[in-house]
């Protein structure tokens, strides 16, 4: 019963959320929107459980002055300041996003530069990776570093300068060959998508119980 | 003996030289460059003509699909699309798929309506014109659930005020009340926008992407599952251009023109260090 309650429960829910999308009548669209809304107030119990797993092996390291153990005290020490700030926010200015708000100092002085920082990193990166591995060792190699070349080129106003056509042949790239390229494997994609979720519904790929 | 040397090591010029030489490439035109003309493409005029087609007092949903990391690129084509929805007159209804994302979208939005405020003397009052729904989790769910009723997950608006007491909600209850979604995304949000707010609701959408998500975005254009596409930095600027308020995006353009051709640079020096080792090592 351990397994077999389980595969009919997704069986069920399953089979009723594909007929409830392709018939939005009563009584299929009410109880559609009621399972969408339990879905969103579970997507919000998830982030409990993303907190308990972020949490918990830091506090081990803490607790075993594993190697590095001062790294997971600073990261509770974020973790604490930040809740304690979206809570005078929320509570206090009765906004998350109030201008006074510890929280949005917290965001902007932190979260922000932290986040963009750590970004704009890849550009760096990018120029060094291209540098190194963008070799037209092969004919497919040469067409993708051309076609990246042109893309670049037609991207920027310094290209139309260089020549008025760079954005009218990047503009064809994009729109053609790339697209042709990436239908394919988007269409792939899906399809592989659907025959999952298939076999799911089914019972035939049981990963839940794991 | 020593240009061999030379030739050779054109493929292994150290890291800390290409990171110095994009530093440079990237600040220098920040303040010596001029940005050059900007001519804007058709997804992006696409884009432009989508809010252009709607009537004062149409509903212009916003979702806010980034946060910090790909702020540079989809700001400016965020304040360049609100200067245009309310110089014409549209309301405004912002709601996001990144919880980290909605205060980014929120201050955008103080700064247009302040800057149209003082520059123009355009009044913009908040739960009037515009409104921030805030954030709610689940994100598939909430689009499917507003194709319904917007009320059944959005009782309240970011400052949990009750969304039922301000004027702009009266007649807005699903995709049926919203003339254009505006999609800026920086992951794979654009996607299910496509699947199910236009694929089953029929709601028009333009996309806002970065440049890295854009190529992903143009089969749905191709398709006219997107009424208009604004892909990167360049798109920004080139948004900006045919509102007639440059911005973030045009200031970038120069450092961006330059840190392209750089990248160009080093792939031939690249290439052209590989093929003569080869060669030498061939002989």
């Amino acid at each position: 019963m351990k397994r077999e309650i389980p595969i009919l429960i997704t069986l069920i829910t399953g089979i009723f959320m594909v007929v409830t999308f392709f018939i939005p009548h009563w009584p299929f669209g009410d109880m559609e929107q009621r399972a969408l809304i339990w879905f969103s107030i579970v997507s919000g119990f998830a982030m409990v459980l993303g907190i308990d797993s972020l949490l918990a092996p830091h506090f081990k390291n803490i607790i075993r002055r594993r190697a590095g153990w001062f790294h997971s005290a600073l990261l509770i020490f974020g973790f604490t300041a930040t809740l304690i700030a979206g809570l005078q926010s929320g509570l206090v200015r009765h906004s998350i996003l109030a201008g006074d708000g510890w929280f949005m100092w917290v965001y902007l002085y932190i979260i922000v530069p932290l986040q963009g920082t750590m970004f704009s990193l890849l550009a760096f990166f990018i120029a060094s990776a291209a540098y190194r591995a963008f070799r037209a060792r092969t004919i497919v190699a040469t067409l993708l570093l051309v076609s990246a070349v042109l893309v670049m080129l037609g991207r920027v106003p310094i290209g139309e300068a260089l020549w008025s056509r760079f954005p009218d042949i990047q503009g064809w790239i994009m729109a053609i060959p790339q697209t042709a390229a990436r239908r394919g494997i988007m269409i792939g994609i899906y399809l592989g998508a659907a025959a999952t979720a298939l076999r799911i519904i089914l019972g035939i790929e049981k990963p839940y119980l794991n | 003996m020593k240009i061999i040397q030379l030739l050779e090591g054109l493929g292994k010029v150290d890291r800390r030289i290409i990171f110095l030489l994009v530093f440079l490439a990237v600040l220098i035109p920040m303040f010596v460059s001029k940005t050059g003309q900007i001519r804007p493409e058709e997804p992006v005029k696409q884009a432009y003509a989508a809010v252009d087609r709607l009537k004062p007092g149409d509903v212009l949903m916003v979702s806010i699909d980034y946060d910090a990391t790909s702020e540079p690129e989809l700001k400016p084509m965020l304040e360049a699309i609100l200067y245009q929805a309310f110089q014409k007159n549209l309301k405004v209804v912002m709601t996001g798929q990144l919880a980290l994302g909605l205060p980014l979208g929120q201050i955008s939005l103080d700064k247009v309506v302040n800057d149209l405020k003082e520059k123009h003397g355009i009044v913009k009052e908040y739960g009037v014109d515009y409104i921030n729904l805030g954030y709610r989790p689940g994100y598939v769910s909430v689009i499917l659930a507003i194709g319904r009723e917007i009320r059944d997950l959005f009782q309240s608006d970011y400052q949990s005020k009750p969304i039922n007491q301000f004027p702009i909600m009266e007649k807005i209850h699903n995709y049926d009340d919203i003339g254009l979604i505006l999609v800026l995304a920086h992951g794979a949000t654009i996607d299910t926008w496509v699947q199910y707010a236009n694929g089953r609701f029929g709601v028009k959408i333009i996309a806002g992407l970065t440049a890295i998500s854009a190529p992903d975005a143009y089969v749905y254009l191709n398709a006219g599952q997107l009424s208009g596409l604004i892909g990167g930095l360049a798109g920004a600027a080139q948004y900006e251009t045919l509102v007639g308020v440059p911005g973030g995006g045009t200031r970038g353009m120069p450092a961006q023109s330059w840190s392209h051709i750089l990248i160009i640079i080093l792939v031939i020096i690249g290439n052209a260090g590989y093929f003569i080792t080869k060669y030498l090592g061939g002989k």
